[in-house]
């Protein structure tokens, strides 16, 4: 077998014993992409492995080989020192490999109980595994209510639901996906906890994240790839994060400008007591939110899923209207009642978070998808209520070119697009327009970082130019990076604006967890007693 | 008291029906998929038991064969919407009116001829105690067997792993896929059950409310089947109560239409599909009862990734 340049560093001198699961020369073909091409991958027991890269550098694909959702073109799994074939994910859960996946496989009507249940075959007494359920959370700092619907439960409880169904099945490699990125400041430490205990116990822990921070506070070693090849292996704590990010970009991410001055002006998107019940039982209610968003800054809206941002989108997009006019004034404007559309018209544009299902159409070509949200505002994509195709392609075609949407045909539907290429769709569709006003709900979800720096300069040259940006987002870094002024959202109570100098990521831990809210009524409750 | 119990005995064989129906239905929508075409799987079990036990003289053979029918007209809706992914709207449209038809050519040389009855049970002292013993013991086979489904379903959908698996698959079928299971096949054996209830439902219409064969007998109960199961937000126990209220409005009616009360005739034979639009209405003014219960799968394909 040949043995490439970096598979001699893995194997030298080390016992092939000496690792728990080592992956040799792996290459995995979808037709003429080679999404990971010759992959070498070691992973000792008790160790914590990073596994970098941009979108598409071929995590997934590598990580769904060793769980066993793919099988790979070519290449070897070893488990131990043995050859293995790993058919299917039951057969990597039989082996003793764990994972928890962005996006969960939970049933949100189900019981936490019923959730871990499933996932363990031939577990039948479910009173049993409730008591196992709350033992094993609390032991790991990861408390469970084995009785809760998952519909009731925060997403970073959901996370601890699929945690603590890998550790049920005592797991000799825990795989994670991207952990903290739903997760709270201190809910992330919470979870650092755990997977250090566990690695002290001598699980491998194989994880997956582009928080580089986040890395070299705790990984053992890093694997990084970019686009298919394996192009380092480095120990994470003698390397810094911008170093780190060459790697996995080939190049340095370009630093934000800021374009320092921000002279901001009148405000042009205000909220005022705005309150909106829900009707639906996994919603948010929101709670008299008060909020202005002056011409020339980008205002923040931190928070951990679930918390009201959706509803507070939606409020604000006019897709739920208000009872009252005056709740929402755009540019002035009272439109609390009115539809997306006519607050389209008044120069206010909207990214909604979800890229499929909501902001694009997965079935529709993009110049369709580009004509739904500029039908009723210029362009001249629409004519007389008809629409103008060669036009929406000509404005789809110059979208797609400045914000760098790679795809395959000249107009591909929606659904052909990565996660990322698509983001930088939607949000440029909207930029295109130049709006005064700009409501984006996590811009850069799941967008690789080259990209993600290219939307955030875009945002803060939309801002100095004049206009109005809103961004609601889980991504602290990012919150830092570009806002000026920063309010958190919590249980559908939105805080103060405070000017993103005087705000700690620790405080916006607290503010987000709704922490001072509670100890405010301990105190009263205190008081009455 | 006499009248009384006729009434209740008319009440139960009226209720009966839509009850297997519904049950079945309900099993089939847990697991996420949502089969319109209940009336024509009732009227091809209906047919095929009729035919049964009027050739070979046996009632039992009769429910037998109703079942098979039911199984084997789903069979088809399962193929269709479940292997090649056809619309489960249009698909079960499409079975209902293939029922019919179908059924009304079986069932042509059959039209008018005296059939089997299915007799109802006789326990010697029990059945003769006064108004109770008739009502509770007197029975058909299929209203025990009606009753006893709707309880092994509750059973086994809210006790049981393979409740767990149906539950899981229609409220989430990629991720019960991720977890491994099969959700093509859960879901086809929810069908063949749905298939299963309704024929046995048809079985009942041919050998037990009316022992002869007409055209179009099942007269719209698979429809207010369906409505059942969305009235019962998906509940067992409430179906039970919403098949047993549903058949009393409908006997209720033609009681009154007999007593000759100046309510024109054709409003009273409405009556009970009113009273299922407004109880519709009123359930739906509820939406988070009605979100929290729903499959949240219903009706939408699952196509594994290859």
């Amino acid at each position: 077998m040949s043995v490439g340049a970096m598979g001699s560093d893995n194997g030298n001198g080390a016992a092939a014993g000496a690792y728990i699961l080592e992956a040799r020369n792996i290459v995995k073909l979808f037709g003429d992409l080679r999404a990971n091409d010759d992959i070498d991958l070691s992973l000792k027991p008790g160790e914590i492995h990073a596994l970098l890269g941009e979108n598409g550098a071929g995590k997934s694909t590598l990580v769904k080989i060793i769980y066993g959702a793919l099988q790979p073109t070519s290449g070897t799994l070893f488990w131990g020192a043995a050859p293995v074939t790993i058919s299917n994910p039951a057969a990597a859960r039989e082996l003793g490999i764990g994972m928890v996946f962005q996006h969960f496989s939970l049933f949100d009507a189900l019981t936490v109980t019923q959730n871990i249940a499933l996932a363990l075959k031939g577990e039948r007494d479910l009173k049993a595994l409730a008591g196992r359920i709350e033992t094993v959370s609390a032991d790991y700092g990861l408390p469970l209510r084995p009785g809760a619907l998952v519909a009731d439960l925060s997403v970073g409880e959901r996370q601890r639901i699929e945690v603590v169904r890998c550790l049920l099945q005592e797991p000799r490699l825990l795989i994670l996906d991207e952990p903290t990125a739903v997760l709270t400041p201190q809910e992330a430490d919470q979870l650092f906890v755990t997977l250090e205990r566990l690695a002290g116990e001598g699980c491998a822990v194989l994880y997956i994240s582009h928080r580089l921070e986040e890395v070299k506070r705790l990984c053992h070693d890093a694997t990084i790839l970019r686009l298919g090849r394996l192009v380092a292996r480095v120990d994470p704590q003698q390397e810094s994060a911008a170093s780190l990010a060459r790697h996995m970009i080939g190049t340095d991410v370009a630093a934000l400008q800021s374009g320092s001055g921000a002279a901001t002006g009148a405000p042009l998107l205000e909220l005022a007591g705005l309150s909106m019940p829900t009707d639906d039982p996994f919603g948010v209610a929101l709670k008299s939110i008060d909020l202005a968003v002056r011409s020339g800054e980008i205002v923040a809206i931190a928070g951990v899923a679930g918390n009201g941002q959706s509803e507070l989108f939606d409020a604000i997009s006019g897709e739920r209207t208000s009872k009252s006019a005056d709740a929402v004034k755009l540019a002035g404007a009272p439109c609390g009642r009115e539809t997306i559309t006519q607050r389209r018209r008044r120069d206010a544009a909207f990214v909604p978070e979800e890229r499929v299902g909501h902001a694009a159409i997965a079935d529709l070509p993009l110049s369709e998808n580009l004509v739904l949200t500029h039908h009723a505002v210029g362009n001249d994509v629409v004519r007389h209520g008809l629409i103008n195709r060669g036009a929406a392609k000509d404005v789809m075609a110059r979208v797609a070119e400045h914000y760098d949407v790679r795809k395959n045909l000249a107009d591909p539907e929606a659904s052909a697009l990565s996660g990322g290429n698509l983001q930088k769709f939607v949000v440029g569709r909207e930029m295109t327009r130049r709006p005064r006003i700009l409501v984006v709900h996590q811009p850069t979800w799941g967008v690789d970082a080259g990209a993600a720096a290219f939307i955030r300069q875009s945002l803060v040259d939309m801002a100095r130019s004049g206009s109005a940006v809103l961004m609601i987002s889980q991504d602290l870094d990012e919150i830092f990076e570009i806002a000026d002024r920063i309010a958190v959202i919590s249980r559908g109570e939105l805080s103060e604006a405070y000017p993103a100098g005087e705000l700690s990521p620790e405080r916006i831990g607290l503010l987000m967890a709704g922490t001072h809210e509670r100890a405010g009524r301990d105190v009263e409750h205190g008081a009455e007693a | 008291m006499e009248a009384l119990e006729a009434v209740i005995l008319t009440i139960i064989t009226a209720s009966t029906p839509l009850l297997l129906a519904a049950t079945g239905e309900l099993v089939t929508e847990r697991s996420g998929v949502l089969n319109l075409g209940v009336e024509g799987m009732m009227i091809m079990g209906a047919v095929c038991s009729f035919a049964a036990a009027y050739t070979t003289g046996s009632a039992l053979l009769g429910i037998l064969v109703g079942l098979y029918a039911g199984v084997a007209t789903s069979m088809l809706f399962a193929f269709l919407t479940q292997t090649l992914m056809t619309s489960q709207v249009a698909t079960g449209l499409s079975l209902t009116l293939l029922g019919l038809g179908l059924s009304g050519l079986i069932g042509e040389g059959f039209t008018g001829l005296p059939g089997e009855k299915l007799e109802s049970i006789h326990i010697p002292l029990l059945t003769d105690i006064p108004f109770i013993g008739p009502i509770l013991f007197g029975q058909d086979i299929l209203v025990y067997i009606s009753l006893a489904l709707i309880a092994a379903v509750s059973y086994v959908l809210f006790r049981t792993r393979i409740g767990l698996v149906i539950n899981a698959v229609g409220n989430n079928h990629h991720s019960a896929h991720a977890l491994g299971y099969g959700v093509i096949r859960v879901r086809y054996a929810c069908i063949a059950f749905g298939g299963a209830c309704s024929g046995l439902a048809g079985a009942y219409l041919a050998l037990a409310y009316t022992p002869q064969w007409i055209e179009n007998m099942s007269a719209g109960r698979g429809w207010i089947a369906l409505a059942l199961v969305v009235f019962s937000t998906w509940l067992p126990g409430r179906l039970l109560i919403g098949a047993y209220l549903f058949g009393t409005v409908w006997i209720m009616g033609l009681y009154v239409q007999g007593l000759g009360v100046g309510i024109p005739s054709q409003l009273l034979s409405s009556l009970p599909y009113l009273v299922t639009i407004v109880v519709l209405v009123i359930i739906s003014g509820n939406r988070s009862l009605i979100r929290m219960n729903t499959p949240a799968m219903i009706g939408q394909p699952f196509a594994p990734e290859r």
